[in-house]
């Protein structure tokens, strides 16, 4: 990953926290689960947070998911808090809340920082194809 | 009339309360990309597994 889009997940990020005030800590993961950006600071209190979120989301595809149908957002809603895990475009949020969030609310403020983080990589993925377009030009 | 209003109170409180208690359960919920939605109540076997799995990160 890029210096330059790890920024841009981080800003995602920090957007998603000052809109969302009931979103406490969040982290960015990509398709193999590899975390992008989190806004925590400690990375064993993130590896907690993205490990959770995805034996989660794992987990339930396995029991309640079949053949053309997966789980593409959850929420465990537990007396200390909730936990949210949202997929979308190869890219995946795990989110962590105080008890009783307003859950719609959350779930589209999780949606949007994933949207933003996919158009940040697919505007870093396009120059670099237009260059490619021009060395095979020149070759030519 | 006071009747109506009193009978009102009553199936309103009672409402009320049993919000109360539903948004105290914990419970998973899960969005499929089909549209549909299921809602796992902490008293449904296949609730504990998925809470317990959501604990350490709260």
């Amino acid at each position: 990953m890029s210096i330059v889009w790890a920024v841009d997940v981080a800003s995602a990020l920090a957007d998603l926290t000052e809109i969302s005030s009931q979103v406490e800590a969040a982290a960015v993961v990509d398709a193999d689960g590899a975390v992008l950006g989190s806004t925590l600071v400690a990375e064993p209190d993130t590896e907690r947070l993205v490990r959770a979120g995805l034996g989660l989301i794992e987990k339930a595809t396995a029991r309640f998911g079949s053949s053309g149908r997966t789980v593409t957002q959850l929420e465990a809603a537990l007396r200390e808090g909730s936990l949210f895990v949202v997929r979308e475009d190869g890219l995946g949020i795990v989110a962590r809340t105080g008890a009783g969030p307003t859950s719609g609310l959350v779930f589209y403020d999780l949606r949007t920082c994933l949207r933003a983080v996919a158009a940040t990589k697919k505007k870093k993925s396009k120059p670099r194809s237009r260059a490619a377009k021009k060395t095979e030009t020149a070759d030519a | 009339m006071r009747k109506l209003l009193w009978l009102a109170l009553i199936v309103g409180g009672l409402l009320h309360l049993k919000r109360r208690r539903e948004a105290g359960r914990e419970r998973v919920h899960l969005h499929f990309d089909d549209g549909s939605t299921v809602t796992i109540a902490d008293d449904a076997p296949d609730a504990q597994p998925l809470l317990a799995l959501a604990r350490p990160a709260l």
